[in-house]
């Protein structure tokens, strides 16, 4: 009996600590101690070897793949004498011969970044012994973790950006197709969705970081999770989608195909890397204007679809921005929570 | 000692890992400005004790409090007035002494000037300032240390937590590291909980010690106290040799009035009385024409109380 009173006891406190609005007596140390945690972080990762590793691989798969898209375009011109359905993003979306396109790059390597900038955030200040002399400062425990996903969140953003800009540019000197007002909008877009998708991952680090006292541990288990997600979670979802809402093969109608894809889709989109997909898809082409089996129909079959307005494809893929800022949050709940609750011994 | 100038009051504080009792029913207070040493064996619930204080581990019962400031429910208040020199403290490695000291500054929200001066002032202090400018990581151990205790003194405290301040550290470091701590107590005026299981060395500094064994604090008070606790009981073990070692010195040791017991140990006698019996044994073996080569009263040294009470605890 007395245990369970302890229980509700502690379930309480955190809901207190999670939820409700107790006029903050310290907000001005919360301030000083995520300026100086959010300084100090971003010093860190300047200096460090990792980031240049970081930097040189987005670097090298970027280059690489536009340059490849760019080529590929190119011949594509000189090929058949028209620029119809191609523009100035097709840089980002277009596959070389060898090369994957970019977006298919980032969709894939950018968990790597996330993983790569936040797998010992917090094992390794705890490894170091610093730990406990950081957490004895009058500061929050959240702050930590605040103050490191941020600074975090501003690194990815400098790579991405400076990543698409220069991917453009290159873009433009390879094709000749200069951006309209609306091309650069949504690649912006683009890029925004971008540093959301990594930072889902970095979130992801940071909590495994807390969770395993090895930083090995923690990078494993981010990579294993990675991969589930990445490619053994569509595999599943097509077995799962098979067994739920079978198609005839022999006689497909198109109730049972659209019922298969919505199961397929529907568990897909548990990883953030389909919702990365599927926005970019979206955002980076005007023409499209459905999201998965009806959209390869429409491409089987050579329909003519006319542009969408960046509004249009926005409402698309709003939900997928949604989901992922959720997901991030969830993320960032389950952490609070189990660091809160930890012990911190040197 | 329900002193009013206590400024740490702990009561009935308990903490259980599972079944393991690592601090049990842990009744005590302590006064504005003094040297307390929590001492004992390691795993004897001193650093879950201070973990608690600071409220880096969560009590199973009972409470704590500095300053008025629950150290459970409130911890921020309870850090903005407690420095902690965690056991073995360390420093980021690829930052310099100075700057490690100046993020301590910003994380505690103090203005950029005084964050300055104060770096210089705690760098003479703990006569670190030539080598503030290298990276942590070539530091010695010692100079660790006493980068640590200035980057506790970065936010002014009133009270500091030190854990296991000497560990590591050669004697003549050690040295210099006790009389850093006691002046933090008897220059600055701040209230220092240092533990240890290196008595000797720390009782020197420690106005009261609180002995901790298997998580119950089995004695508390000043040293000259226990002492007298002990000798109470009738506790005396006395360390004597004399030469010619031969079966006439054992013969006028036991004649010697009080005596109980003598036994050998690491060649020496140990004689057992239940009064101090220095006195008359020096005169009886100097009379019968021994000369005295080591006369010892064991009780005096906090070793011996340790041990002492450690006796008691087992039996």
């Amino acid at each position: 009996m007395a245990n369970l009173e302890t229980v509700k006891d502690k379930c309480v406190r955190i809901l207190e600590i999670l939820f409700v609005d107790k006029k903050d007596p310290y907000a001005d140390s919360r301030k000083a101690g995520m300026r100086a945690l959010y300084k100090k972080e971003l010093v860190d990762y300047f200096r460090s070897i990792r980031f240049l590793l970081v930097l040189l691989l987005i670097a090298i798969t970027g280059i690489t793949s536009v340059a490849s898209a760019g080529a590929a375009i190119r011949s594509s011109i000189s090929g058949s004498g028209s620029s119809a359905g191609i523009n100035f993003l097709s840089i980002y979306t277009t596959s070389g011969q060898s090369m994957p396109s970019l977006v298919w790059f980032l969709s894939f390597l950018g968990p790597i970044v996330g993983l790569a900038l936040g797998f010992d955030a917090i094992s390794g200040e705890r490894s170091r012994r610093t730990l406990s002399r950081l957490v004895s400062q009058p500061i929050y425990r959240d702050t930590v973790i605040n103050g490191k996903f941020l600074a975090g969140v501003t690194i990815i953003s400098i790579m991405v950006l400076s990543l698409g800009i220069v991917v453009g540019g290159i873009g433009i000197i390879m094709t000749g197709l200069p951006p309209t007002l609306e091309e650069f909008g949504r690649l912006l877009i683009f890029l925004i969705y971008t540093v959301v998708y990594i930072s889902i991952w970095l979130a992801i680090s940071l909590l495994f970081s807390l969770l395993f006292r090895h930083a090995a541990t923690s990078a494993l288990s981010g990579i294993a999770l990675w991969l589930f997600l990445a490619i053994f979670l569509g595999m599943l979802a097509d077995v799962i989608a098979n067994v739920m809402a079978p198609v005839d093969p022999n006689n497909t109608t198109v109730a049972q195909a659209l019922a298969n894809d919505a199961w397929k889709m529907n568990i897909s989109r548990i990883s953030p890397t389909t919702l990365y997909s599927e926005s970019a898809g979206v955002l980076l082409n005007p023409t499209q204007n459905s999201l998965g089996f009806v959209w390869t129909v429409i491409q089987l079959n050579g329909a003519n679809v006319s542009n969408l307005s960046l509004g249009q494809s926005l409402l698309i893929v709003w939900p997928h921005l949604t989901a992922l800022v959720a997901l991030t949050i969830i993320v960032f709940a389950v952490s609070y929570i189990c660091f809160m609750r930890q012990e911190i011994r040197a | 000692m329900a002193d009013k100038n206590a400024i740490v009051r702990i009561e009935n504080l308990t903490k259980k890992y599972g079944e393991v009792v690592a601090v049990n029913n842990l009744n005590l207070e302590i006064e504005e400005g003094e040297v307390f040493g929590l001492l004992g064996p390691n795993g004897a619930g001193k650093t879950t004790t201070i973990l608690m204080l600071l409220g880096l581990t969560e009590p199973s019962g009972g409470k704590a409090e500095i300053y008025g400031h629950n150290c459970t429910r409130d911890p921020i208040g309870v850090k903005k007035v407690v420095g902690y020199l965690p056991d073995s403290v360390a420093f980021y490695g690829d930052m310099t002494g100075r700057e490690n000291l100046r993020f301590t500054g910003e994380l505690n929200g103090i203005p950029k000037k005084e964050i300055e001066e104060r770096i210089d002032t705690l760098l003479k202090r703990v006569g670190m300032e030539e080598y503030a400018d290298q990276k942590a990581r070539t530091y010695s151990r010692g100079m660790t240390q006493r980068l640590g205790i200035a980057d506790v003194l970065m936010k002014d405290p009133k009270v500091v937590l030190l854990d296991e301040p000497t560990l590591g550290i050669d004697p003549e470091g050690m040295r210099e590291q006790l009389i850093l701590i006691k002046e933090l107590s008897v220059k600055d005026g701040r209230t220092v909980i240092v533990s240890s299981h290196m008595l000797y060395q720390v009782q020197q500094i420690c106005d009261r010690v609180g002995i901790f064994s298997h998580g119950n604090l089995v004695a508390c008070g000043p040293i000259e106290k226990l002492k007298e606790e002990l000798s109470g009981e009738g506790y005396f073990e006395t360390e004597f040799f004399a030469a010619p070692d031969n079966d006439e010195l054992l013969a006028a040791m036991r004649s010697v009035k009080g005596v109980e017991s003598v036994d050998k140990e690491k060649g020496v006698y140990v004689l057992r009385s239940k009064s101090d019996i220095r006195g008359a044994l020096a005169e009886e073996t100097l009379k019968k024409g021994f000369s005295l080569r080591h006369l010892r009263l064991r009780t005096g040294e906090l070793e011996d109380i340790y041990r002492r009470f450690f006796e008691k605890e087992v039996v």
